[in-house]
């Protein structure tokens, strides 16, 4: 696994040719590192967006908002969960629990996460990010 | 009140090796490996009553002693810091705030069940936790806490930080140890118990990671102190999550049999807007529901387990009287469907079946006889699967729907009303 997490660092997915190559690297069949990238959540199997949006929506989340910070982020970008903008640069996706019911309703951009969200802080972050090379830690 | 875990918590620089030495850091380990024996350990940690403070409340002693030392295999610690129940972000504070309080309790108890190598097993999307543990892990090896001959005392220790992937399942002892081996986290058969046949086929403990923080100010301070800072059979402090519907969500460290009134209204500042309390999750989302008549539970594994519920993983979610409850065990019967780690069919099936019976429930769209069949569902899971995590289902979801029954029972009403109001537009 940290292999998966090296590959996926340095090309943003695992793609089919990727696993058969890790496949051979590692002597093993290739059905054994294709169905460890498909158990996990965090290894894509498809592009992501340069910023991509994991947005929690369990219990401690759904309480606090979560519903609606996915409507808002949908309406903003144009897409639904699991596709990417078509100018690359948003995804995002629907998550169980990420461990930060402090912050609810919360997501996880890119490698941080951000707390107590509503419309303005999603627009912040929108906005923030449709720059990437100005982003900063995101 | 004395704090244990948390008592380095919002220092500056306290995930630093310099600033934990200031507080007798590793001088715990110093006196484990120099002054006592491995036994002496066990039975002082066993005399402190510290339990897996993961959720499952085994003694940890008790758990340590059963790793056969005649084994001529080498012996692993593995460090649970999977944390995905939801309700639970404790971890996470200690890996970010005090690591090395983590590295200290790794030396310990390494030493105390002879094993030279640990594994810290962190959720992969805890990012800044692996950044951070990595770093203190790196500061121990070049100050000699960890490596070669520690401390000058000959002991050898390894310690790996391994990221998990983003799969709740591997919270689960034996599915993490399949992760840890680099396969998809099915949970495995017990017995064998892992401190048997473990990681590797090797004899393993397997510890949460607020449990192992615990260990060194129970070696520098004896077992006595710790017992009584907690209530019977249950020493300690814990650390309780409280999330959802309180006026100050956050990490509360208190004795173990505070009662869940005092952590609520005390301690997290209450129900905001003047609202009222209408159910409460004790121990993370596996737990069973509770109802207001039961706040003066005392929060501890035996008193939790006596009323019906469980003290899990410290976990508390409080939800106000606007919640509907068909909604909410909804939620979660959705975390469970999508976690199911689908080994077991029982879970696999039974889980989707729960949540698209909660669902249709929940939209209007059930008959009396979905609200009929959801017991028969949700108790053909529990107990017939590998793992605990079909229980968690049964008990979780099926406590919603005894405790508030009369809300599902209205859904099913005003399903007919909607069927039988023809000119009624229905989106």
């Amino acid at each position: 696994m940290p292999l998966l997490h090296c590959v996926q660092e340095k090309e943003g997915l695992i793609s089919p040719e990727t696993e058969k190559d890790l496949a051979e690297y590692l002597s093993v069949p290739v059905v054994h590192v294709h169905e460890v990238v498909s158990f996990y959540h965090l290894f894509h199997q498809k592009k992501i967006g340069q910023c991509h949006f994991s947005v929690c929506q369990t219990t401690a989340c759904a309480l606090r908002g979560a519903e609606d910070v996915i409507e808002y982020i949908q309406e903003r970008l144009k897409i639904k969960p699991g596709e990417v903008t078509p100018d690359g640069k948003f995804s995002f996706g629907i998550v169980e629990c990420l461990g930060a019911c402090e912050l609810a309703p919360m997501m996880q951009c890119n490698k941080e996460y951000k707390g107590f969200l509503d419309k303005k802080k999603i627009d912040e972050l929108i906005s923030l990010n449709s720059h990437p090379e100005r982003s900063e830690g995101s | 009140m004395e704090k244990i875990v948390t008592r380095h918590f919002g220092q500056e620089n306290s995930h630093h090796l310099d600033n934990y030495r200031q507080d007798n850091g590793y001088e715990a380990a110093r006196k484990a490996l120099t002054q006592m024996t491995p036994a002496q350990v066990i039975d002082e940690v066993k005399k402190s009553n510290l339990r897996g403070l993961g959720g499952a409340g085994f003694p940890t002693g008790t758990k340590w002693s059963f790793i056969p030392q005649a084994n001529p295999k080498p012996k692993y610690l593995v460090i649970n810091g999977d944390e995905g129940e939801p309700g639970t972000f404790k971890d996470k504070y200690i890996f970010e705030q005090d690591p090395h309080a983590l590295l200290e309790g790794i030396i310990i108890t390494c030493y105390a069940i002879g094993s030279h190598k640990a594994y810290i097993y962190i959720r992969g999307e805890y990012i800044k936790s692996l950044e951070r543990v990595q770093a203190a892990v790196d500061e121990a090896y070049k100050a000699n806490f960890l490596g070669k001959g520690i401390m000058g005392t000959g002991f050898d220790i390894d310690v790996v930080v391994h990221p998990g992937a983003g799969a709740y399942i591997c919270g689960e002892e034996t599915a993490l140890l399949e992760s840890l081996e680099g396969k998809k986290g099915f949970p495995r058969l017990k017995p064998p118990f892992p401190a048997v046949i473990g990681l590797f086929g090797c004899p393993t403990v397997i510890n949460n990671v607020e449990t192992i923080a615990c260990v060194p100010p129970i070696i520098n301070k004896g077992a006595e102190w710790y017992a009584k800072l907690g209530c019977e059979k249950n020493g300690g402090n814990r650390l309780f999550c409280v999330s959802g519907h309180v006026n100050k969500p956050g990490v509360y460290e208190l004795p173990n049999g505070t009662t869940l009134r005092e952590i609520i209204y005390d301690h997290a500042g209450g129900i905001p807007n003047g609202r009222k309390l209408k159910a409460v999750i004790p121990g993370g989302i596996s737990a069973p529901i509770l109802t207001p008549d039961q706040l003066d539970v005392k929060m501890d594994f035996d008193s939790l387990k006596a009323i019906g519920s469980m003290a899990g993983s410290g976990g508390i979610i409080v939800m106000d009287d606007t919640t509907d409850m068909v909604w909410a065990a909804m939620v979660a019967a959705r975390f469970f469907a999508h976690e199911s780690c689908g080994q077991c069919s029982p879970c696999r099936e039974g889980s989707g079946w729960v949540y698209r019976n909660v669902k249709k429930l929940y939209h209007g769209q059930a008959r009396e006889h979905d609200l009929k069949n959801l017991p028969g569902i949700v108790n053909n899971i529990g107990g017939n699967t590998i793992c605990a995590f079909g229980d968690a289902v049964s008990m979780s979801v099926g406590s919603y729907v005894s405790k508030f029954r009369s809300e599902f029972e209205a859904k099913i009403q005003s399903t007919v009303i909607l069927s039988e109001a023809k000119d009624l537009k229905v989106s």
